[in-house]
């Protein structure tokens, strides 16, 4: 119906309207009356108007029907919530992580299947009823704690995490609705505390959080959580790792009765492959059990072949022994006089072991003398003494694969004094497993392997190896260590058949700035066979103290070197090194041609 | 009519009413008893009621309903204006004594208990304020002394004045709109329709920021991270999960956690158990009465025949639409019953006398009947 209708009918339809059409409205009209007629109109009600009206009130319901079924026919062919719990879930627990073995196939680390409870506040009816019967079954919830959760407005909660499957069944009779279960994966070690530091643990959302775990992650394996790939652990690939585990247990075993009987704050043991860089065991103390990680956060549970950062003492002498030989400065026939102490300023260098001599490389070695290192290092002077230790790796932080890896801590301003104090192991604090791939280096013929975790071959290693002295310094120092374990301090860990070279170190720790005289960080390094090197094993000790047979001392022979042997003695059999009962002819041809010191 | 005295009363009624609006009519009452099995039972669970408490009581209530629909359909004219007025003034005075002997549900005093029935008399107010207000403005807009524009200004606040005090937004929205637009219909000068939405904003906003539970709803609608919006969200839900052609009947699950799955979100309940294009069939039943009204208003001559019959669809359309905004979303949760559909015997009754009201109006008329209408237009 169009207004012309309306207007059309206006004068048949109420009849009387004739009467009241403005009659006035004539040209001559004053301003004053057209602004009356104006206002008159402004309050008349336009009745006639009313049809069109009318259509509009009908187009207005016309918009709001289609609004409302556009709207309907939008839920309905768009679920715009898609399954909340499902995004929850995935987010937090199906994440399945690759399997851990060792060298030799044992399994580490694995995924088993777990269910978690979870709640929907959201759909729960009763919220009081639904706490009454959780608690019944699940005994050790927290009644106020749950209430509260299940109050919250949320589409999701946790009950309980990887509950049994007794558990589950019993919840599951319950019946709740708005309560309900998901499949997890929960990450199991089954060599408990055997691996601990290297294999570190997975959060109970199964996320690495430390060791190999975290190492894991980082190297993409969240990536491929986050588009839903990795649903099991089957379809991973597992990790192998270099560890051994039969060599893994056998040293934490040994390692755990030396500490125990040493009465040491600390100890940690590691046995490095020097021809490829593997580390074939590493045990740290104290430790913890990754499937129940509460206390492996704690500050006394760090690796401490990894994360500590020590004075190595003497065994940096066999750095600062190669440096000079390598550098030409002095070869193994060389003297260095140990008669008087060495002065420095106000400072004064004696030896532990005073000999009051002149002495010979292999003997300086041999004898840990302070002097005679010193002298060494001064004699290559400060710039090379950096450049050695820099392209030894003792400057920087040492990168593996584990995600914890401290800075060693270098003086500052290295003068004449640091050269001297660093060449026996005082001034610069390292990490362990760096000052042992350092060694590695000097013994397996001069070629520096970053060390790693993971299973590889020797051609791998070698690929990416560098070369930092020569081969000949590298069998001088292996004749100085195979010496030092016939005749030295080493000769604890020189275990027959397996030709052992070692050196001892013994580092007094800084007590309130001082150096303190019973409070000692002990280590020892021994190499297996020491004609052609294969095993370099690793022991230290933080503050052993004297036993009734080491005569009030609490040097590394007396705890680090005795454990080392006793780990070596325990390990051996399981090594692809075989024992020899016969010496073998000539291990050392050019120290024989040269006619060091010892080979007459 | 003497002249067609051999026709019987009933074959001329069943010959002059609108058969459109009345057959959707039906078909909305006989959906809202199906919608109300599938509503009502998880509530009357919750309450501990049989199962189909809620969808017997609807058809007892249901029966006196069509009883009124159909007899108030017979009336004429005057005989609507005059009922009209008599349930206008009866049902003012049982709201002011509801407010103040009423008991108190839910922090309002709406009901007034009759035997076990408790009856709301400001939905009985409705329909014959609805019917009131169109004759005092078609009056208004006839003759130029105005006492009926001024008759229909006045009814607002003498209708609102109680609701407010119950309180009652809905209600109170719903007239005011309703009104508004009889108003507007009716030839309000633009300017005025103009300014009166701007005083609509003002109100509106003003509602907002002084009266708290108003505000705290809107925030809600806008905030969708704040739960508190529960039902929307849980109603939002039972659409997305039915789709298209529903779980079937008995098969949902979301309205188990409704509140008010029988009444004011048996929408969403549809939506899950009979699926979205049902509830569009829904939508389509509600939009044919209102649009079939408003097309015979258009076509009827008689301007209080017009406004009557507009204002009574306006409401009804209206409140069908808020409720369906609600569910789906497009509006802050608002206490508003699906006309027909939600259960209540009191909105039952309201809305048939409101429906009985317009097939009255748009039967149609002899000439002889619509000329009655000067004699009365003389007689005020």
């Amino acid at each position: 119906m169009s207004a012309d209708d309306s207007s059309d009918r206006v004068p048949h339809d109420p009849a009387p309207e004739p009467e009241y059409v403005e009659e006035p409205v004539v040209p001559q009209l004053s301003g004053r009356q057209r602004a009356f007629a104006f206002a008159r109109g402004l309050f008349r009600l336009r009745i006639e108007q009313s049809a069109v009206r009318v259509a509009i009130v009908g187009a207005v319901f016309l918009g709001l029907f289609s609004l409302i079924s556009g709207r309907l026919i939008y839920l309905a062919v768009m679920p715009q919530e898609p399954e909340n719990i499902r995004r929850f879930a995935s987010a937090a627990s199906v994440a399945a992580r690759p399997d851990i073995i060792d060298r030799n196939g044992e399994v580490l680390a694995t995924d088993v299947r777990m269910v978690s409870i979870f709640a929907e506040p959201r759909n729960i009816i009763d919220k009081d009823e639904a706490v009454e019967l959780l608690t019944a079954v699940l005994p050790d919830l927290n009644a106020a704690d749950l209430r509260n959760k299940l109050n919250l407005r949320r589409g999701f909660v946790w009950v309980k995490r990887e509950v049994t499957p007794r558990e589950q069944a019993e919840v599951h009779r319950l019946g709740i609705p708005g309560v309900g279960f998901v499949p997890e994966s929960k990450r199991v070690y089954p060599n408990g505390v055997a691996a601990a530091h290297v294999l570190g643990f997975a959060n109970i959302d199964n996320v690495g959080i430390a060791g190999i775990e975290k190492y894991i992650d980082s190297s993409g394996l969240q990536d491929l959580n986050g588009f839903g790939f990795a649903r099991q652990a089957n379809d991973l690939k597992p990790v192998q790792l270099s560890i051994d585990l039969r060599i893994q247990h056998a040293m934490r075993d040994e390692l755990v009765k030396g500490m125990a009987y040493f009465r040491a704050k600390a100890a940690a043991s590691m046995l490095l492959d020097v021809t490829t860089g593997e580390i074939v065991s590493l045990v740290s103390l104290p430790d913890f059990d990754p499937n129940n990680p509460v206390d492996a956060l704690e500050k006394d549970r760090i690796n401490r072949m990894i994360v500590g950062v020590y004075e190595m003492g003497s065994t940096f002498k066999a750095l600062t022994t190669a440096m000079v030989l390598d550098s030409g400065k002095a070869n193994i026939n060389s003297t260095f006089d140990a008669r008087s102490k060495l002065r420095y300023g106000r400072f004064s260098i004696g030896d532990y072991h005073g000999t009051n001599r002149i002495l010979t490389v292999p003997e300086v070695f041999l004898h840990s003398s302070n002097i005679g290192t010193a002298k060494m290092a001064l004699a290559v002077g400060v710039e090379g003494h950096k450049a050695f230790l820099k392209k030894m790796g003792q400057l920087d932080r040492m990168r593996t694969e584990m995600p914890e890896s401290s800075m060693p801590i270098v003086p500052a301003r290295w003068g004449d004094l640091n050269t001297i104090t660093i060449a026996f192991g005082h001034g610069i604090a390292v990490a362990p497993m760096q000052a042992t791939a350092a060694v590695g280096a000097l013994l397996n013929g001069g070629l520096m392997i970053t060390p790693t975790f993971l299973k590889r071959s020797a051609e791998e290693a070698r690929a990416k190896a560098v070369r930092v002295i020569k081969p000949e310094t590298s069998e001088a120092l292996r004749y100085v260590m195979r010496l030092n374990a016939q005749k030295g301090s080493a000769s604890k860990a020189a275990v027959p058949g397996y030709f052992v070279g070692g050196k001892t170190g013994t580092a007094e720790k800084v007590v309130g700035g001082r150096y303190s005289k019973t409070k000692l960080f002990t280590t020892f390094m021994a190499v297996t066979p020491a004609d052609s090197p294969r095993y370099l094993f690793v022991t230290v000790y933080d503050e052993p103290q004297p036993t009734p047979e080491s005569h009030g001392y609490a040097t590394a022979a007396w705890n680090a070197g005795e454990t080392t042997g006793r780990i070596l003695e325990r390990i051996a059999p399981m090594l692809s090194v075989p024992p020899r009962f016969d010496p073998p002819k000539n291990p050392f041809p050019l120290m024989a041609r040269l006619g060091a010191w010892g080979t007459r | 009519m003497s002249s067609r005295a051999e026709r019987t009363y009933l074959g001329d009624w069943a010959w002059t009413v609108d058969r459109p609006i009345l057959a959707s009519l039906a078909a909305l009452m006989v959906a809202g008893l199906v919608f109300l099995m599938a509503g009502g039972p998880p509530v009357a669970e919750r309450l501990g009621l049989s199962p189909f408490h809620f969808v017997n009581r609807q058809f007892i209530y249901l029966l006196p309903a069509v009883g009124i629909l159909v007899s108030v359909s017979f009336l004429s004219l005057r005989q609507v204006r005059r009922l009209a007025f008599v349930v206008y003034v009866a049902g003012i005075a049982l709201c002011l004594l509801a407010l103040k002997f009423g008991p108190e549900i839910k922090g309002a005093h709406r009901w007034v208990q009759i035997g076990s029935f408790g009856l709301q008399p400001s939905e009985m107010v409705k329909p014959a304020f609805v019917v009131l207000a169109a004759w005092a403005f078609s009056e208004g807009a006839k003759r130029r002394d105005m006492p009926g524009a001024l008759l229909a200004i006045l009814l607002l606040p003498a209708t609102i004045v109680p609701l407010i005090l119950q309180p009652d937004f809905g209600q109170t929205m719903l007239v005011a709109i309703t009104w508004g637009g009889l108003f507007f219909v009716a030839g309000l000068h633009w300017l005025w329709v103009a300014s009166l939405g701007g005083i609509g904003l003002v109100g509106v906003f003003a509602a907002y920021t002084l009266l708290p539970h108003v505000r705290e709803r809107f925030e809600r609608f806008l905030d969708k991270d704040s739960g508190d919006s529960f039902q929307v969200a849980t109603a939002l839900e039972s659409f997305t999960k039915g789709g298209l052609l529903g779980r079937g009947p008995g098969e949902g699950t979301i309205k188990r956690i409704l509140p008010d799955a029988h009444t004011d979100f048996i929408f969403s309940v549809t939506g899950e158990e009979f699926g979205v294009l049902v509830c569009v069939a829904v939508v389509a039943l509600f939009a044919t009465i209102v649009l079939r009204g408003l097309v015979l208003a258009c076509r009827n001559e008689d301007t209080f025949v017009r406004l009557a019959v507009t204002g009574l669809v306006m409401m009804f359309g209206l409140q069908a639409c808020i409720n369906m905004m609600v569910n789906v979303h497009l509006m802050p949760a608002k206490g508003m019953t699906l006309p027909f559909v939600s259960y209540g015997g009191s909105s039952l009754f309201s809305l048939a006398l409101a429906m009985g009201f317009l097939i009255a109006l748009t039967r149609r008329r002899p000439r002889a009947e619509r000329l009655d209408r000067f004699a009365f237009g003389g007689q005020a």
